[in-house]
């Protein structure tokens, strides 16, 4: 009783007071309005993007915008007289993006299955770096290097045998129809699917890195051979992260620009074949900014428009699969 | 007791012995060890026959001629890049100087503020945003700041290199913040300091090698991004030093135009540019790598 008594209360000294007091408020204000100004960004983007593009879904017709597949860029100031139908971008877009899939998930898996499980503990994080450098690589230098030599040196001999092999059998013959030229959407899915096999490769090896050494050890202490550990254990108990890290990997292929901007052919024209030179959205849109009048740089932000809207839900759907498995770090930079 | 021992007429086999299905099993297995070691050669031999094209066609060329002189026209050898390295180096350094200060302070907010759902969305958005076509965002940029009012040039351009940076940023430098010990913040908090005081000297110093690392490799993406700067730099063939009004080059720009020409001397040029990208790339991911190990071990 008597200590209470005689100690003075303190409790006003430690209220802040002066100045200072306002100064974490002040702070945490500061780096709300930065996180915010993520969401604020991204909400422009598709604001400002949203309101060019309009005028020209309007003009075109909403479906027959993605329909048609005639362009014919008009050269107004003021008003729409062309013709913008955009399907053959789309197309391009896709099976360029479907080729690069095919090439890379296989690869990837087989990398991410090797580093877990096959190679020497200590050489594991020096191939996974090697991998990842991969990704690196500026994509114009994967498009000045494919275009001059990665397609001409390596894949047109290949596009040939291809050609020669399947190019009369019935079914699928219509897929590998020829000629070749030097660029063409076989090359662009080549060339697209190095450049993703980074990201499929890191979300994938990571996921699988997460499956419980019991569950392996059951397998094995069951007679499992390696083989069967890594099908029915590993892919299996990945197979969500896995899918995740294919949507990510196709997020990345729909809209990269200038690697096939430069590889996939340049027409405004599409064509059933792996080996017609046509055109991707993304590449569409840098190939004929620069000379494109006012209405037609309306029509391809309206292009751009659709290509947003197709990588976000991909990007979307995959983001929600990966986090569902558990925080995945140090992706952001792949 | 020997009743409970029960007599088989099934031949004795060794345990080592197996059947044919066993053996198919293994045979299997072996075949699929090969093939995914082989996946993984494959998948290395890109990046091999990339750095070795590159230097073999782009050596030759990168002397200091190239990093001095402006090229002359496309037919003819020499000249250089030095537009496009001036163009680049003005670009990548203001997006810097905004997107690395919003981006960090945004993880700070993440990791030091988010309660609840907001933090969340932050979060989401952010990893959607690493993933938006970077074409796209040029064209963002183009339709709000080019075409309204500011038309071609740098800092346009910086813009939109650092909405590009601003997602890459903010998520690794969340991982990095994450990695500082709860301890130290209380031990700072039990000294009697503001939070914002701790953050800043505390939280911040702490986990400056790693934030450094992120930062490096949102500059080495900005360094060779060329979709963007297609939609708001637009290029030049003079070297630009006005920060805004005039288009400028990159050398990512030249890269992609020089490519395209038929004529050698051009494609010449642009080997050398891109090797000269890609070593700046290459250093500065490598450079990340090791400070993210070193930083790594100590802790």
């Amino acid at each position: 009783m008597s200590i209470t008594s005689t100690s003075p209360d303190r409790r006003p000294d430690l209220r802040p007071t002066g100045s200072g007091r306002w100064a974490d408020p002040l702070f945490r204000a500061i780096a709300l309005a930065a996180g915010v100004s993520v969401l604020l960004v991204l909400g422009l983007m598709i604001g400002s993007t949203a309101r060019d593009a309009w005028p020209v879904f309007d003009y075109q017709g909403f479906v027959s915008f993605f329909t048609s597949s005639e362009w014919n860029a008009g050269s107004s100031r003021g008003e729409f007289t062309g013709v913008y139908g955009a399907f053959a971008f789309i197309y391009g877009t896709l099976i360029s993006s479907a080729i690069a899939i095919a090439i890379a998930l296989p690869l990837a898996l087989a990398i991410s299955l090797y580093i877990n499980r096959i190679a020497p503990k200590r050489f594991r994080q020096a191939l996974s770096y090697t991998v990842e450098l991969l990704a690196a690589i500026p994509s114009v230098v994967y498009g000045l290097w494919g275009l001059l030599f990665f397609s001409p040196v390596v894949l047109q001999p290949i596009s040939r045998v291809l050609i020669g092999t399947f190019g009369n059998v019935p079914l699928i013959g219509w897929l590998f129809e020829g000629p070749a030229r030097n660029v063409n959407y076989f090359i662009a899915g080549n060339v697209l699917a190095i450049m993703i096999l980074p990201i499929i490769t890191a979300i994938a090896r990571e996921v699988m890195a997460q499956t419980p050494e019991d569950q392996i050890q059951a397998a094995y202490g069951m007679g499992a051979t390696d083989w069967e550990v890594m099908r029915r254990v590993i892919i299996k108990r990945s197979f969500p992260g896995i899918v995740g890290a294919t949507m990510l990997g196709l997020g990345r292929a729909l809209g990269e620009t200038i690697a096939v901007a430069m590889l996939i052919g340049g027409q405004q024209r599409w064509g059933a074949s792996l080996f017609f030179s046509g055109q991707s959205m993304a590449g569409h849109i840098a190939s004929t900014f620069q000379d494109a009048a006012p209405e037609t740089v309306d029509a391809l932000i309206a292009v751009g428009v659709g290509l947003f809207v197709i990588t976000v839900i991909v990007n979307v759907l995959a983001r929600l699969l990966v986090w569902r498995i558990g925080r995945v770090a140090g992706d952001a930079a792949l | 007791m020997s009743s409970t021992l029960i007599q088989t007429d099934r031949p004795r086999v060794s345990l080592r012995e197996v059947d044919a299905h066993t053996r198919r099993r293994r045979g299997r297995s072996s075949l699929a060890r090969i093939l995914l070691s082989l996946g993984m050669v494959v998948a290395v031999v890109p990046l091999g026959l990339i750095l070795a094209e590159v230097t073999r066609r782009g050596l030759p060329a990168l002397d200091w001629e190239f990093l001095t002189q402006i090229q002359p026209g496309a037919r003819r050898d020499g000249g250089g890049y030095v537009h496009g390295i001036i163009g680049s180096a003005y670009m990548v350094g203001f997006a810097t100087l905004v997107s690395v200060p919003v981006g960090i302070l945004a993880a700070i907010y993440l990791t030091e503020y988010g309660r609840g759902w907001l933090p969340r969305i932050i979060r989401f958005f952010t990893d959607v945003m690493t993933g938006v076509p970077s074409v796209f965002v040029g064209l963002f940029i183009y339709a709000l700041l080019v075409r309204g009012a500011f038309g071609f040039g740098a800092i346009v351009g910086a813009a939109g290199l650092a909405v590009l940076m601003l997602p890459i940023i903010v998520r690794s430098s969340e991982e990095m913040l994450k990695l500082v010990p709860e301890d130290q913040r209380a031990a700072s908090i039990g000294l009697g300091a503001r939070k914002w005081q701790t953050i800043m000297r505390v939280v911040l110093p702490s986990a400056a090698p790693g934030l450094v690392t992120g930062a490096m490799l949102a500059v080495a993406r900005a360094a060779g991004e060329t979709a963007v700067l297609l939609l708001t730099a637009l290029g030049s063939l003079q070297v630009v030093s006005q920060l805004q009004g005039t288009p400028i080059a990159s050398l990512t720009l030249l890269i992609y135009r020089g490519a395209r020409q038929p004529f050698p001397a051009g494609q010449q040029r642009a080997w050398a540019g891109a090797l000269l990208l890609m070593l700046i790339v290459l250093v500065l991911t490598l450079a990340a790598r090791f400070v993210t190990a070193r930083w790594g071990n100590r802790r």
